[in-house]
C-alpha cells in the first residue's frame, strides 16, 4: 500500500502522458525500468517522482538504454511483478529485440508507447512508424485517440495482459505531442475504483517462486519452436474475447465504452475513412461537417486494437460502404501502408468488395486538418458516384510539390 | 468554439499559461484543449501555444485554426511574427507592449484595418514590478479575462491561486498583482 494519498479531483486536465503515469500509479506497478525519451519522458518521469514521493510503493529501476530497460522489465514480469515502462520511436526501436523475448516469454508487461517519427531525418514529433514496428512482435496492440483513451485503456491493458488465459503483453499507443502534451478534460476513477478495477496481479510461473523452479526462454529449435509460435499467436487471437469482456466491465465502472473496432456516423454511411490514433477525432468533425452543409454520408472506423487485428469487426463495420480511405501515418517503404492492406484483405472477403484506397499523411509530425480530412471524403464520394476508383490507389494527403501516387484500379472504368 | 493562439517565446510562460488558462475554464464545465508547437526548442526560440474551448468534448486535434484572440506576448514578435496569419473578421489581438495602441498599430501594416480589435497591455513591465521577474503569461490572462468577459475577475483569480498552489505565498501574490493590475490596465 502506498505511504501518501495523491488528492484527485473528478475532473483534471492533463496531457495524455500525465494521464497514462495517473494510470501507472492507480494500478501500483511494482517495477518501471526505463530510460526516458522524448515524447514520452514525462510518464517515467512522474512515476519516478511518485515512487520518491511515497505516492506509490514501487521501484523505478535506472538503466543505461531501452534494450536494458525492456531486459530489467522481463526480468521483473517473470519474477512476479506487476511491471510497466514507456518509450517512443528510436527507444523503441531499441527494445525491439527484447519485445519479441517478452510476448514469447508470454510475459504481462505494460508499455506506453508515445508515437513518434523514426529516424532518419531525425524527427521527434507524432507519427505511427514505431507502432508499426511492433506489429509483427506478439504483443496486444490497443490505441488511443485521446489523453482520456491513453488513461482508461492504461488501466484495461493490465487487465487484459495478466488475464491467465491470455498472459501477453500489452502495448498501450497514444499519439507524440498531439495527445501525449496536449492537456484536455479528464475524468479519472478513484484510486479505489481505479485498483478494484485492474486487481491484484497473479503471477504465473513466478521465478521467485523457489519450491517450483521453471526456465523462461529455453533454446527450442525446429523441434518446439514452431508449436510455440503457433500457440502464443492462438493466443493472441483468443484475447479478443477477453478484451470484449475487460471493456465491458471498464464501462460498468466508468461510463465510458470502447470496442475494439469503433465506428463513428456508420449506421449509413456511403464513405468513410478509416485511421489510428487522434487522426479519428479529426475524421469525425470533417464527416460531421459533410453531413450537415453538402449531405455527403461520411462515417469514421477505427481499430482501437491494433493487433489481435479485428479482421472479423473491421469486416462488419465497412462491407455496405460503397468506398473508403484508408489512412497509414507512417512511410510504407515501398509497399501499400500496413493498415490499408489489412483493412483490405478483411473486405476482400465480403460479397460487396467495396473500393478501398490508401492515403499516406502526417508523416514526422505534419499537421493533418479537418480540411484535409474533407477532401478525401470527397474523393471517395467521387469514387462512389463513378463505382470505381477514379484516383490513383496509393495517395499522399498533405505532401508538399508534385502529386504523388501509385497504382491504377484494374476494376470497373 | 473559442479558439486562441499564443505568441511567445519560449521560457516566457504561453505553454504553462495555455494550460492555467485550460484548467481555469474547465472548472466552469467546459471542456477544454491547451497545446503547443515546440519540439527541440531553445530558451528564446519563437514558440506558439493554443487553446480551444467549447460547451461539448473537443476532438478536432488539427494544429490549424483561426483563431478568435491571439494573445502576444512577447513584445518583439508583434513585429517579426506572422500574428495576423488565418484570422477571422472577428478576430482580437491582445498585445504585449510598452508603446500606446496607436503608436504600436502605425508600426504594424497587418494590424491597420483591424484597430478597433487590437488591445494592449504592458504584460512585461506588469511581471517586472510585481513578480519581480519578467513573466508575462500571468498578467495577459488578466487582459484576456478583461477583453474576453469570459469570467469575473474574482472567480478567476481564485481559481489561479488553486493551480499555482505549490508556488510559496509570495510568487503567488504576486501573479495576483500582476493578473488585476493587467486586467485593468489592458486597453
Amino acid at each position: 500500500m502506498p505511504k501518501e494519498i495523491f488528492e484527485l479531483n473528478e475532473r483534471e486536465v492533463w496531457d495524455g502522458n500525465y494521464a497514462a503515469s495517473q494510470a501507472m500509479r492507480q494500478a501500483r506497478v511494482d517495477v518501471m525500468a526505463a530510460y526516458p525519451i522524448t515524447p514520452s519522458t514525462p510518464i517515467v518521469e512522474n512515476y519516478g517522482a511518485y515512487v520518491a514521493n511515497g505516492y506509490i510503493d514501487g521501484e523505478f529501476v535506472m538503466v543505461e538504454s531501452e534494450h536494458a530497460a525492456m531486459s530489467a522489465c522481463v526480468g521483473a514480469s517473470a519474477a512476479g511483478g506487476r511491471v510497466a515502462t514507456a518509450t517512443s520511436s528510436q527507444g523503441f526501436a531499441l527494445m525491439v529485440e527484447v519485445l519479441y523475448q517478452a510476448s514469447g516469454m508470454r510475459l504481462p508487461i505494460v508499455l506506453n508507447v508515445v508515437n513518434r517519427a523514426l529516424a532518419s531525418p531525425l524527427n521527434v514529433r507524432g507519427d505511427h512508424s514505431d507502432m508499426y514496428l511492433g506489429r509483427d512482435s506478439g504483443w496486444i496492440q490497443l490505441d488511443a485517440f485521446n489523453a482520456q483513451e491513453a488513461y482508461d485503456l492504461a488501466l484495461c491493458a493490465f487487465k487484459i495482459g495478466e488475464n491467465h488465459s491470455v498472459r501477453l503483453p500489452v502495448m498501450v499507443h497514444q499519439d507524440g505531442f498531439v495527445t501525449s502534451h496536449t492537456a484536455q478534460n479528464v475524468y479519472p476513477l478513484s484510486d479505489e475504483e481505479a485498483y478494484n478495477f485492474v486487481g491484484d496481479i497473479q503471477p504465473v510461473d513466478d521465478m521467485l517462486d523457489f519450491s517450483r523452479p521453471v526456465t523462461y526462454g529455453a533454446q527450442t529449435e525446429e523441434d518446439w519452436h514452431f508449436e510455440h509460435k503457433a500457440k502464443q499467436h492462438k493466443a493472441l487471437m483468443d484475447s479478443r474475447s477477453v478484451i470484449d469482456e475487460v471493456f465491458a466491465e471498464f464501462k460498468k465502472v466508468s461510463g465510458r465504452e470502447y470496442k475494439r473496432v469503433e465506428s463513428y456516423m456508420m449506421e449509413d454511411a456511403e464513405v468513410a475513412i478509416v485511421a489510428l490514433g487522434t487522426t479519428v477525432e479529426t475524421a469525425r468533425v470533417a464527416a460531421m461537417e459533410l453531413r450537415e452543409k453538402e449531405g455527403i454520408k461520411a462515417g469514421v472506423v477505427a481499430p482501437r486494437v491494433f493487433r489481435p487485428f479485428p479482421f472479423d469487426m473491421i469486416r462488419d463495420a465497412l462491407e455496405n460502404v460503397k468506398s473508403i480511405a484508408v489512412l497509414d501515418r507512417s512511410s510504407p517503404g515501398g509497399a501499400m501502408g500496413a493498415l490499408f492492406n489489412e483493412v483490405s484483405a478483411a473486405l476482400y472477403t465480403t460479397p460487396k468488395r467495396p473500393l478501398v484506397t490508401n492515403y499516406i499523411y502526417g508523416l514526422g509530425g505534419r499537421d493533418f486538418a479537418v480540411e484535409d480530412a474533407i477532401e478525401i471524403f470527397k474523393e471517395q464520394k467521387a469514387n462512389a458516384d463513378a463505382g470505381h476508383i477514379t484516383t490513383p490507389i496509393q495517395q499522399f494527403s498533405g505532401l508538399r510539390g508534385p502529386k504523388l501516387g501509385f497504382f491504377q484500379t484494374k476494376r470497373g472504368s | 468554439m473559442i479558439e486562441i493562439r499564443w505568441h511567445s517565446r519560449a521560457g516566457q510562460g504561453a505553454v504553462t499559461g495555455a494550460k492555467s488558462l485550460g484548467d481555469i475554464v474547465a472548472t466552469t464545465g467546459k471542456e477544454v484543449q491547451a497545446f503547443a508547437l515546440y519540439g527541440s526548442a531553445k530558451r528564446g526560440a519563437a514558440l506558439r501555444a493554443y487553446n480551444r474551448i467549447d460547451d461539448k468534448p473537443i476532438i478536432n486535434h488539427a494544429k490549424f485554426m483561426r483563431p478568435d484572440y491571439v494573445l502576444v506576448i512577447d513584445p518583439a514578435l508583434a513585429y517579426t511574427d506572422d500574428i495576423t496569419m488565418n484570422d477571422k473578421e472577428t478576430t482580437k489581438y491582445i498585445i504585449t507592449t510598452h508603446l500606446d495602441k496607436e503608436q504600436l498599430v502605425s508600426e504594424i501594416p497587418s494590424l491597420q484595418d483591424k484597430k478597433d480589435r487590437v488591445y494592449v497591455v504592458d504584460c512585461v513591465q506588469i511581471s517586472l514590478d510585481e513578480i519581480g521577474r519578467s513573466i508575462p503569461n500571468a498578467p495577459m490572462l488578466g487582459a484576456f479575462v478583461k477583453v474576453s468577459g469570459m469570467f469575473e475577475l474574482d472567480y478567476f483569480l481564485e481559481n489561479m491561486k488553486r493551480v499555482l498552489k505549490k508556488f510559496p505565498q509570495k510568487i503567488i501574490d504576486g501573479n495576483m498583482r500582476a493578473i488585476t493590475r493587467a486586467y485593468n490596465e489592458v486597453k
